[in-house]
């Protein structure tokens, strides 16, 4: 059950959307999408789901294209949140379950299964325009995964929640993940990909800049990042041979190097200039990943 | 095959299902409820119109007028007159002055007096003086019977006799017929004229309200950004047509209750009816084929301008823009209304035959022309041909425009945005 995009390329008249991309996802794996606005993940995924024909290239699942005879399999979270403001929840829970094809009675009790794990149970009743935001877009998670799909496309699904409710959505997600569910996620913020992830892809202006499982991605980036605390000014190291960047903090330095050779030269330089509380040698971080590749940061 | 079975069985149950629900939640609607219980009121009112109007004459005395006879011998044959003319009106003499009589007026003890007096030719002549006068009829009804008073003292002057008199005023007998085999008696016209103007408003307010719900409807959940999950679930083109055939089978609903609330109201009380506003109407002998055509051409018409509008609600963002959407649609089914109302006075006139094969014209105006004239079997086949014809054109069209007008948002909404709706289903 690979899904596998082939050479993707979406044209709207002149402009590129999403140019020359090749992907697999392998089956039961999360895979995440990184990108500012405008970067193509959208569009991407309208693509695999059908909703879009491709101009170029190939989009396969299980070696087949996926169309409406899958979409019972298939779960979608879309970016623009949006319900039927005057429908009762479970109305049209089980509404959009029935259109997956999913059976009615198994949909009541998937939907009181779904609320009581998030905690509101009350809300079967409710119109969906007397919930708040935050809760409004559980609503909608559920109606993304409530037909059991086999792969699910969440398209931001922590955006504009709270700290509280991003917790529990990632749990949500996490235990469809091991259930045996491949979930394709996008967002811009690195931390929720760099946890949840195996495998990724940073997109740019419709091209993929970046792909590959997160370890690969990291070792293949080479530079890291090291910081030290110490009582004796740190500056010299601003010009040392193989640091690339360096950032002065209130008890010590950030510097991000080439490699490991030179936090050992580094260690050996000062290690006789006096008291050194932090010498921290950590992995990049996939901000700096993508601040490298595409050239600005947005967070 | 098995698998293959249960497929198929999910892509139709998806289309009943949308069907249905868009069905039932419309039903519950209040604002569909009021509006049906509304019209109820309405056919109830009109088929009931004789019994209403009794019951609020019985209520009321009958109205007095009041006679200043300075002739003294007009008061009887006036009298008499009236009571053939005018049934709700009884004339009593007044012996008093006329500032006495017009006192009594103002009191409302009678609705007005007459004042009666000979002129120099000693023929009868009268002013009538009441607080308002706005009741015409009672001022036309006395006059008539002043007028025909006054022609029989003419007349006993010139020494007629009554024979002669009723020579003189008889109308010359006039009949119109028709040469044309199987064409419509002058009568037969003038009911089909009736009913046909009945069901022309019908087409005409279900067409209007109809469309622009479908149109409503789609701009809701494309707004409420709901319409991103439906279309990654249901395939675009089938959830439009299982939206026009919801509401669809809503509009049928409404009919249905209208239709026979009418029709068990206007048989209750078909013997108050019988001479009255309904005959002249048509109603007492249908022809059946004028309603299988109304049927027709009301499901073809609704169909056409359904298909039209989701479309057109398919390319707006916001619920506010709909009703600019769909404008040139509603002014084209008023166009047709009007050239209808035109082609009822003369149905036979070119202008009326050629807008009759305009598909957007077609279910009014050609339903108008089968309904008034014998016309060729054919004429009607070659207009439901090119009517349906463009009904599929129209659907195949508009259900690419449907499936990229869905994803597009923004803030423009005007037709170049059908342009841009077809590029996006395109490969390039």
């Amino acid at each position: 059950m690979v899904l596998k995009l082939e050479h993707v390329t979406k044209r709207f008249g002149d402009f590129t959307a999403v140019n020359d991309l090749s992907i697999s996802i392998p089956d039961k794996e999360m895979f995440g999408f990184l990108g500012a606005n405008g970067a193509g993940k959208t569009t991407t995924f309208r693509m695999i789901l059908g909703l879009l024909d491709s101009s170029d290239g190939r989009i396969t699942w299980d070696g087949k294209p996926i169309n409406y005879s899958t979409s019972h399999l298939v779960g979608y979270l879309p970016e623009e949140r949006g319900l039927y403001p005057k429908l009762k929840v479970s109305d049209q829970i089980v509404y959009l379950a029935r259109l997956r094809g999913m059976p009615k009675s198994e949909a009541v009790s998937e939907l009181k299964y779904w609320l009581e794990k998030f905690k509101v149970p009350e809300y079967e009743n409710k119109k969906v325009e007397e919930l708040s935001k935050g809760n409004q877009q559980k609503i909608q998670f559920i109606a993304a995964v409530i037909h059991k799909p086999k792969l699910l496309i969440l398209d931001e699904p922590f955006s504009g929640l709270d700290p509280v409710n991003v917790e529990l959505l990632k749990e949500a997600v996490l235990s469809l993940k091991e259930k045996g569910t491949t979930i394709v996620f996008s967002s811009h913020q690195m931390h929720h990909v760099e946890e949840m992830c195996e495998h990724l892809c940073i997109m740019h202006k419709g091209a993929p800049v970046v792909h590959g499982s997160l370890k690969e991605i990291k070792r293949a980036f080479g530079k890291k990042n090291l910081v030290i605390h110490a009582d004796f000014p740190l500056e010299f190291l601003k010009n040392y041979s193989g640091v690339v960047k360096a950032r002065t903090t209130t008890e010590g330095i950030h510097l991000q190097i080439d490699g490991e050779y030179v936090a050992e030269k580094i260690l050996k330089e000062i290690v006789n200039k006096g008291f050194i509380r932090k010498f921290d040698l950590e992995e990049p971080s996939l901000n700096d990943i993508f601040i490298e590749k595409v050239g600005n940061s947005y967070e | 095959m098995i698998f293959l079975s249960r497929k198929w069985v999910i892509h139709m149950n998806k289309f009943w299902i949308i069907l249905f629900h868009t069905y039932l939640s419309k039903l519950k609607t209040k604002s569909f409820i009021i509006t049906t219980l509304l019209t109820v009121v309405i056919t109830l009112g009109l088929t009931n119109m004789s019994n209403i109007i009794e019951v609020f004459d019985k209520g009321g005395d009958k109205e007095k007028v009041a006679v200043l006879d300075e002739t003294g011998q007009l008061f009887a044959p006036l009298k008499e007159q009236m009571s053939a003319l005018n049934k709700n009106l009884s004339l009593e003499e007044f012996d008093g002055t006329q500032k006495e009589a017009e006192q009594a007026v103002e009191e409302g003890e009678y609705i007005g007096f007459v004042q009666i007096r000979y002129d120099q030719e000693q023929l009868p002549e009268a002013t009538y003086k009441a607080m308002s006068v706005a009741d015409s009829n009672i001022f036309t009804d006395l006059q008539a019977g002043l007028q025909q008073l006054k022609t029989m003292i003419a007349a006993s002057k010139i020494n007629l006799t009554p024979e002669q008199l009723q020579q003189l005023y008889e109308p010359v007998s006039f009949e119109k017929i028709a040469l044309e085999e199987n064409a419509k008696t002058e009568e037969e016209l003038n009911q089909a004229r009736g009913l046909v103007y009945v069901l022309l408003f019908v087409i005409y307010f279900a067409v209007i309200m109809y469309a622009s719900m479908i149109a409503m409807e789609v701009a809701t959940e494309k707004s409420s950004r709901v319409m991103e999950i439906l279309i990654s679930s249901v395939s675009p083109i089938k959830q439009m047509f299982a939206k026009i055939l919801g509401i669809g089978l809503l509009s049928l609903t409404q009919l249905a209750v209208l239709l026979s609330v009418g029709y068990f109201s206007i048989k209750r009380n078909l013997s108050s009816l019988e001479g009255g506003f309904f005959d002249a109407f048509g109603f007492g002998n249908v022809s059946l084929s004028t309603i299988a055509y109304a049927v027709i051409f009301f499901i073809l018409g609704y169909f056409l301008y359904a298909t039209l509008a989701a479309f057109l609600g398919s390319l707006v963002s916001r619920i506010e823009d709909v009703q600019q959407m769909i404008t040139p649609m509603t002014l084209l089914v008023v166009a047709g209304f009007m050239i209808a109302m035109f082609g009822l006075g003369q149905p036979e006139s070119p202008f009326i035959v050629i807008t009759s094969y305009i598909p957007f014209f077609t279910p009014m105006i050609m339903f108008l022309r089968v309904g008034m004239l014998n016309i060729p079997i054919w004429e009607s086949v070659l207009a439901i041909s090119i009517l349906a014809g463009t009904i599929v054109i129209l659907a195949v069209f508009g259900a690419r425009v449907y499936r990229g007008g869905v994803l597009m948002y923004g803030k423009s909404n005007s037709f170049k945005d059908i342009k841009k709706a077809l590029q996006l289903t395109k490969k390039e």
